[in-house]
């Protein structure tokens, strides 16, 4: 392998006008080779699942960042790879008392052989110049070498990043699997407890967020002092449009949340909501009463070709794309309670696909998954389903804790995030497409209409 | 009484006895000067009474009557104690019934009353029904209503509407009698 060692890009904290910028790290200097690897695939004994250990990284060098980022990073590298459910995860206890290794040719082979383990993790940590320079590696303990190698350089102020680089890296090389552990959330919360100005009442407002997938490092990405809520994320996780009511109605705002900027689509024409991108980002599907009542529309991202899709006296509400961008799926009450139909982009072939007492907020999950995932009434709250289009058969993931709403696929198609009132009034939280792995990922003040970024 | 009528009688006494002296002695007069033009009277005078209390007042402000009866009043004022009174909605319903007429009636007498006076009708939802879907389904509840109080004759351009879905329940309960309360459509003055 000569590829380059790659460069981390870091979360800072900057904040400009009415966005978050969220400001990269300069460039790090050039980099040596990354380390050789012999490109095996690591596989389990006798074809079951794969086990892997995730041992702390070895810290090699004495400061006190660089033992918290050789902590740190083997701790969420266990995480994310136990997340995507590929590999089975040793439990860390299970090691806690092996010697650690002095270095990175001091694997214990057979003690990692006698616990099960078919891979091990391995990793080193040490000071640079700049910031912090890691090692990982993957050894099958069976063949006694490294399978996957690779090594970063960056800053030691999120060592989160190395293990999710590490991870998506790693499920790329050995299972073809785009893992989402560098992924994104963004969702609106109310965790700022400030007041809507100039109302009589007392209202909360509600801000944008942005989040790891697992919830952790959250970063305010909206200063508007309103409800500022439905976010989406540009296909290119730069932008994130939403729904803001910063002049008094409600109203599409896109943030560019590295350059602190801010588009209006719509350019203030009537009262719009739900902004959702199309797959290829040039284009935003809405809903608007500019006609008169609630109705979906088309538009460029630039606000030119404006196109009206649905023309229904019953209300038409959140529409979301087909991966391919040549139909929509929405929430429409022309049959009574609202339930999903699709129609193509032409405004053709307009069928309904749910059979729910009250189906809504449709989200089309991502190839090759051919789903629809929604909120269905199930009792006095939501739960959330999901719609096979091609075979017509649903099946449910959540199962009457709390309501379960606003669901949202994650780029790989193998989760969701969706909204809950399980855990008090209203949380994030993610699942698996067939409803395993339930985690709370917000706790903070309360949260709502999570979007995955690409 | 009786110590009355006996000193009149005393004093009676006294005066004829008095009278009858004066006969037996009869003097003449004395002519007494003049006193000098300009020369004070040297009697001094009698002690003034005691004063009686100073009456102590000052006036009392009046507000002017308006003529107006909202012109006293600032927006926020109006807005807590509202002239217009909000109606209600029935499940997954934007359809303004009869009770919800009576409502806009009296409303649009009030906005008739005011010809300055400007509105938004805010469409509210329960938290029965999806954030996303109670938008539009709010946004319908303040249509109705803004399309009704136009039937009744109220220019289109003094009513404005918003939907704020579920997002600001008026009751925070989660139960009939809050969600009932919480489909509505509430008027808020922007200009009087």
């Amino acid at each position: 392998m000569m590829t380059q060692r790659l460069p981390l890009i870091v979360l800072g904290t900057a904040v400009a006008g009415t966005a978050v910028v969220l400001a990269q790290q300069p460039t790090p200097p050039p980099q040596p080779q990354q380390p050789p690897s012999v490109g095996m695939v690591l596989t389990g004994e006798g074809g079951s699942q794969t086990r892997l250990a995730v041992p702390e990284l070895i810290a090699l060098s004495n400061d006190r960042e660089t033992q918290d980022a050789a902590r740190v990073i083997s701790e969420v590298l266990w995480d994310d790879l136990n997340y995507e459910r590929e590999f089975y995860l040793i439990p860390r206890d299970t090691y806690k008392t092996l010697p650690a290794a002095a270095s990175m040719d001091g694997l214990a082979y057979d003690r990692w052989r006698e616990l099960g383990a078919d891979g091990v993790v391995m990793g080193a940590v040490q000071r640079s110049a700049t910031g912090i320079r890691v090692e990982l590696r993957l050894y099958s303990i069976r063949a006694r070498q490294s399978f996957y190698g690779r090594e970063y350089t960056g800053s030691v102020a999120n060592p989160r990043l190395y293990a999710h680089t590490f991870a998506d890296e790693l499920h790329l090389s050995q299972r073809n699997l785009r893992g989402v552990a560098k992924t994104k959330l963004t969702f609106s919360s109310d965790r700022n407890r400030e007041p809507v100005v100039a109302t009589v009442e007392k209202r909360d407002v509600k801000e944008v967020y942005v989040a790891d997938y697992d919830g952790a490092g959250p970063r305010r990405i909206t200063i508007n002092r309103t409800l500022n809520v439905f976010t989406n994320w540009s296909p290119d996780g730069r932008a994130i449009a939403y729904t803001s009511y910063r002049s008094g109605v409600p109203d599409i705002l896109i943030s560019n949340i590295y350059a602190g900027t801010l588009e209006s689509p719509t350019k203030g024409q009537g009262q719009n909501w739900l902004p959702v991108f199309s797959p290829d980002g040039t284009r935003i599907a809405f809903n608007s009463n500019r006609d008169g009542n609630p109705e979906i529309y088309i538009i460029n991202r630039d606000g030119s070709d404006l196109r009206r899709l649905t023309n229904h006296p019953e209300i038409d509400s959140t529409p979301t794309w087909s991966p391919s961008g040549t139909q929509i799926a929405f929430a429409s009450g022309r049959s009574g309670s609202p339930q999903v139909y699709v129609v193509g982009l032409d405004g053709t072939g307009l069928r309904r696909i749910s059979q729910e007492s009250w189906a809504d907020r449709p989200t089309w999950s991502p190839a090759p998954y051919n789903e629809i995932a929604y909120a269905a009434r199930t009792g006095p709250g939501f739960d959330i389903k999901i719609l096979n289009i091609a075979s017509g058969e649903t099946r449910q993931i959540t199962f009457g804790e709390g309501t379960n709403e606003s669901p949202a696929w994650s780029p790989n198609g193998r989760h969701l995030a969706f909204m809950s009132s399980r855990a008090g009034r209203s949380q994030i939280f993610t699942v698996d497409r067939d409803g395993r792995n339930i985690r709370q990922v917000t706790r903070e003040g309360n949260n709502w209409t999570p979007n995955w970024s690409q | 009484m009786k110590r009355d009528s006996k000193s009149l009688f005393v004093l009676a006494v006294l005066l004829t006895v008095v009278m009858a002296a004066c006969k037996g002695k009869a003097k003449p007069p004395v002519a007494r000067p003049m006193p000098p033009p300009g020369a004070t009277v040297v009697d001094p005078p009698p002690p003034a009474p005691p004063s009686p209390p100073q009456p102590v007042s000052e006036p009392v402000p009046v507000p002017a009557m308006p003529t107006d009866d909202l012109a006293g009043r600032n927006i926020d004022d109006l807005n807590r104690d509202s002239p217009l009174q909000p109606l209600f909605y029935g499940l997954d319903s934007a359809d303004v019934d009869a009770a919800g007429q009576q409502v806009l009636q009296a409303n649009a007498a009030v906005l008739k009353k005011y010809p300055g006076m400007q509105i938004t009708i805010e469409g509210h939802c329960d938290e029965r029904g999806t954030a996303e879907y109670n938008l539009a389904l709010g946004e319908r509840r303040a249509l109705a209503a803004k399309n009704y109080l136009v039937s009744l004759g109220i220019p289109a351009d003094r009513v404005k509407t918003v939907s704020y879905g579920k997002e600001f329940p008026f009751d925070p309960g989660h139960d009939d009698a809050a969600w009932a309360k919480n489909r509505r459509a509430h008027f808020v003055i922007t200009a009087k």
